[in-house]
């Protein structure tokens, strides 16, 4: 009696099962004892039958119903940025390089390349700078330990030339020059003229006039030409 | 190809990385639609709640345990949003057990019988269940969903859910029947 029992129930077990069955849901033990069942159980194959039927119909009904417009997704990831919990998630986790990530991508080319033309300018301004502090100090300490010597057999001032760069010229490309020429910007902008340095000693004039006129056919450079000392 | 697994997505979405939310989105938002869809049976409410459901998920993504699949997660939520604002309709103020037990109105067994394909047929009766019967139908065929899956989203026990499932299937038949189509069970 009880063996009859357990094996109904079993079978019910089995017919339950029917439909994760079709649809590849089940466990690997599970999936065996249903296709066993099913193997010897010929009203179960039937009923198997209309569980597969139902299956593929209800996947055709669901991918009839189509799918949401695109401005789903502008909504909401506009109603993320509007969000309390984004601005609060943003501070808490704030990263310098999404930072400026996000704050170069918002600008346009045309200002990235300015940008990037100031700041290369810039970073050669501050070596120049530096080399220029650095040359003083070194005038500084000679002055010091050559107290007794005149002033005349010491480091000589720099030769300094005014210079303006073509409209069309890129960063790169003065950089390039600025080192070709082992020069350093010192000074300038003034208008668009800037003061290089393209020694830190005097140099004799011919050899002067000859670095300027080779500066004169550099495509990079608009105008170039010696600074009369101060 | 290699792609980021969902579990990895609501962990950067937890850290607050949008384009995480963004992929997610593009992976689940069909499916959750349809789901939706099935329920409420508007196409721009569907659309107003999978931006809610998303927009849960961006705000509560910390607090996923990873103890059922991610999709199963973004399931649940859609359901909780869907039946609240059926809820929420004035002419549908129906506590859950009348509202599951109620099925469409929409067109009569009649006017689906005089259509010679079986399968238009079996896809009329499928709309034509109780919105409790359509849940669990969709569920395990077309979400795939695993007895236990359905339980979590579905927050009923696992043998509820065999039971539910097996009166679905029969009702599916009664219909079938009254609209013409002997299938032999049941």
């Amino acid at each position: 009696m009880n063996t009859i029992k357990n094996k109904v129930s079993e079978r019910e077990e089995i017919e339950a099962l029917l439909p994760w069955h079709a649809a590849g849901t089940l466990s690997r033990r599970e999936a065996q004892k249903v296709e066993q069942a099913l193997a010897s159980d010929a009203e179960l194959a039937t009923q198997y039958e209309t569980v597969r039927q139902d299956l593929a119909e209800t996947i055709g009904l669901n991918e009839s119903l189509g799918a949401p417009s695109a401005r789903v997704m502008q909504r909401l990831m506009a109603d993320i940025e509007a969000d309390a919990s984004t601005a609060r998630r943003t501070r808490s986790s704030f990263s310098l390089g999404e930072w400026l990530s996000d704050k170069l991508s918002s600008f346009s080319p045309r200002t990235l390349a300015w940008s990037a033309t100031a700041a290369a300018l810039a970073i050669v301004l501050q070596a120049g700078l530096l080399a220029g502090m650095f040359v003083n100090d070194r005038q500084g300490n000679l002055s010091y330990t050559t107290a007794s010597v005149p002033l005349e057999q010491t480091v000589k001032p720099g030769t300094d030339a005014l210079i303006s760069f073509a409209p069309t010229a890129t960063a790169g490309e003065i950089t390039k020059l600025l080192q070709t020429y082992k020069m350093a910007i010192v000074e300038g902008p003034s208008g668009d003229m800037y003061t290089v340095r393209l020694a830190v000693t005097g140099i004799p004039k011919e050899e002067l006039s000859k670095v300027i006129k080779q500066l004169q056919n550099e495509k990079t450079v608009r105008f170039v030409g010696q600074k009369s000392a101060d | 190809m290699q792609t980021t697994s969902d579990e990895a997505l609501i962990g950067r979405i937890a850290g607050g990385d949008k384009l995480a939310m963004q992929v997610l989105f593009a992976r689940h938002h069909v499916r959750v639609y349809r789901f939706v869809l099935r329920l409420v049976g508007d196409a721009s409410r569907a659309e107003d709640l999978i931006n809610d459901v998303f927009l849960d998920v961006w705000r509560t993504a910390d607090k996923f345990e990873a103890r059922s699949q991610v999709s199963t997660w973004l399931l649940a939520i859609a359901r909780y949003k869907a039946l609240s604002a059926l809820r929420k309709r004035p002419d549908e103020e129906l506590d859950d057990e009348t509202a599951g037990a109620i099925e469409d109105p929409g067109d009569d067994p009649e006017k689906a019988m005089q259509k010679k394909d079986t399968s238009e047929i079996l896809r009329q009766c499928l709309t034509k269940l109780s919105a409790e019967h359509r849940e669990i139908i969709d569920l395990v065929y077309y979400h795939e969903k695993s007895v236990e899956e359905v339980a979590r989203i579905v927050g009923v026990p696992e043998n509820t859910v065999k039971t539910r499932m097996f009166y679905a299937r029969k009702r599916l038949g009664e219909l079938l029947k009254a609209a013409g189509v002997e299938r032999g069970w049941p």
